[in-house]
């Protein structure tokens, strides 16, 4: 019984890595091709053809795709991380155990779970009543994209708020220092490596998340126009074509989902690094 | 109170300056704005909804005429059945996959493999949902619909489960992608709570002839099952909001289900399905409804999740 259970706790990992290795695989194969394509990263995406149609599929590009989603999670970056870092410092700095700093933190906390797409919906009916013009914006997809952001910059940036040792904000205090000067130069200084990996983090999520973006940026085979304009994003793009039947768009998909998978694992494994690097700095330094 | 900073405490308030003034306003209004940003949430769904809202008031939870734009009537409970029914099969298939790799990585793994394969699992969790849905599109379906499907058919049909014709877009093969979407949230809480049980426990156990699985099931597990739990609700919390894994594999349609291989719809994937198309003011209103019912379910599990998880830290694990 003992090895049978055994075995059984060792086949769950097997079981839940065989989903991840199809992905990949899945992704590498159907998209490697594309990826690697000289135009991906530059030309427009060519015309929907089948490959039984007999004519000569253009393969393209998805440059539109790409710069639109560069310029949404830029946007919601500059919204969602001032908004997020000051609520954390706010959170650890002024209101640690006190009342309303638990309560900011928790509100973080039950924000961090909204589904993507009910924040989609969110801005759209801001949008919808107070700016119906701009509802299908740039600026509406980068708001919903911040609105996922937001909590995850704070709680990450509390974190690492948290784990800087107290004895260096009381030495702050004891040398005269003003509480702004120590804490955006001393505080956050040494917090920055968690700051900014919670930064990443969210950024990473928010350059996959496609949900949000139907509501809002709602595509445009043009990129980047404007602000005011609809924009193109890489998994909303994704979405339109892996559910058409154009072979030449669905290898596109895969490439874009092959350039999604590999820049969340690039993520990872930077955050993974920089964490290391923090926790060999607190502890040598 | 050795560690606290020494913040003003209204008798030993000392000047404050200016630049402290303007400082402690801006993160404030950091502070603030998260806040407004929760109540805005509420506030503008609620709102948007009013057409809708005020047509139908609660009985939207219960209608169960398929969505239909062309007549205007509406009503979630088609969705919502959608969504608590995949959200609970996807759990089902879930916890046993990531109580049993808990355990594997914290009891029985040797050292050197427990850090690389319990981040190989959180990879999956950073993975894009569109990727899932894309994958499971092209990969799960035609598996689902041509091998798993069947055979389900043939062996269990007696339970009136499987009744539909197999096409492989249906309520199992949403409830299957949720599941390995939420595997790894349940699996990194779960493989925390078992850490965090005391070594003496499973010594105890040990030095009175339990073997490691009796150790892991009747002592180990146990004594973490409200973390675990905490665990398990917070999965449930992501399965109930995704949307673009389980638009892609569950079917499109707005009826009630009549067996797990039915066509479907959540409420997230409604919201998507129908979005674009929406066609005037009374459409989108009861998608921002939808939306709303969406919000207030999940909200209320992650709660009730967190809640969990905060107790079962405070009294650090021991519940007796």
């Amino acid at each position: 019984m003992n090895y049978l259970m055994s075995a059984f706790t060792g086949l769950t990992i097997v079981v839940i890595l065989i989903p991840l290795g199809s992905i990949l695989y899945t992704a590498i194969v159907n998209g490697g091709a594309a990826v690697i394509s000289p135009g991906f990263f530059t030309e427009s995406p060519g015309l929907p053809c089948s490959s039984s149609s007999g004519q000569t599929c253009h393969l393209g590009g998805v440059a539109p795709a790409i710069s639109g989603t560069l310029v949404l999670i830029s946007l919601a970056a500059l919204i969602a991380v001032p908004i997020g870092v000051s609520a954390a410092i706010y959170v650890v700095e002024f209101g640690r155990n006190r009342p309303l700093g638990r309560f900011i933190s928790s509100v973080a906390d039950v924000l961090s779970g909204v589904p993507s797409i009910v924040a989609g919906a969110f801005v759209y009916a801001l949008f919808y009543a107070y700016a119906p013009a701009i509802a299908f914006s740039a600026l509406s997809g980068a708001l919903a994209l911040s609105v996922l952001m937001i909590p995850v910059v704070a709680r990450t940036s509390e974190e690492a708020l948290r784990t800087v040792p107290n004895a260096m904000r009381e030495a702050a205090v004891a040398l005269g220092i003003a509480k702004w000067k120590s804490t955006l130069r001393i505080v956050l200084v040494t917090a920055l490596p968690g700051v900014v990996t919670g930064v990443l983090l969210s950024v990473a999520r928010a350059a996959g998340e496609a949900a949000p973006l139907l509501l809002t940026a709602f595509g445009n085979p043009h990129g980047f126009q404007g602000l005011n304009l609809p924009v193109e994003a890489m998994p909303l793009q994704i979405f339109v074509f892996a559910t058409s039947p154009f072979a030449n768009w669905k290898e596109l998909a895969w490439g874009m989902a092959l350039v999604l998978i590999l820049l969340v694992l690039g993520m990872s494994v930077v955050s993974r690094l920089v964490i290391q690097r923090l926790a060999a700095r607190l502890q040598g330094g | 109170m050795a560690n606290t900073f020494p913040t003003p405490t209204g008798r030993l308030r000392p000047p404050a300056r200016w630049g402290d003034r303007i400082f402690h306003a801006l993160v404030g209004a950091g502070g603030f704005a998260l806040v407004l940003l929760a109540v805005a949430l509420i506030a503008v769904l609620w709102s948007g909804s009013e057409p809708t809202s005020s047509r139908y008031g609660v009985s939207f939870l219960w209608r169960t005429q398929p969505w239909n734009a062309e007549t205007d009537a509406y009503g979630a409970a088609p969705q919502i059945i959608g969504t608590l029914v995949t959200s609970a099969i996807a759990l089902l298939l879930a916890v046993p996959l990531s109580v049993g790799a808990a355990i594997f990585l914290t009891q029985q793994a040797p050292r050197w493999l427990r850090g690389p394969v319990a981040q190989v699992i959180e990879l999956l969790a950073a993975v894009p949902s569109i990727v899932f849905g894309f994958w499971a599109l092209v990969v799960l379906v035609p598996i689902m619909r041509y091998q798993i499907e069947p055979t389900l058919k043939v062996g269990l049909g007696w339970t009136g489960l499987f009744s539909s014709t197999p096409i492989g877009l249906d309520y199992l093969t949403a409830s299957v992608v949720l599941a390995v979407m939420v595997v790894p949230t349940i699996t990194a809480i779960s493989r925390d709570s078992i850490a965090a049980v005391p070594r003496d426990q499973r010594e105890g156990a040990l030095s009175l002839g339990a073997t490691t699985w009796e150790a892991s099931s009747r002592v180990i597990v146990p004594y973490a099952r409200s973390g675990i739990f905490g665990g398990v609700v917070l999965g449930l919390g992501r399965a109930l909001g995704e949307t673009m894994a389980v638009t892609l594999t569950i079917g499109n349609n707005n009826y009630l289900p009549v067996s797990l291989l039915s066509q479907g719809q959540t409420l997230a994937s409604l919201i998507a399905n129908e979005f674009t198309e929406a066609s005037g003011k009374s459409e989108l209103s009861a998608l921002i409804e939808a939306g709303l019912v969406l919000l207030v379910i999940t909200f209320l599990v992650n709660v009730v999740a967190r809640f969990i998880l905060h107790r079962f830290e405070v009294s650090g694990g021991n519940r007796e």
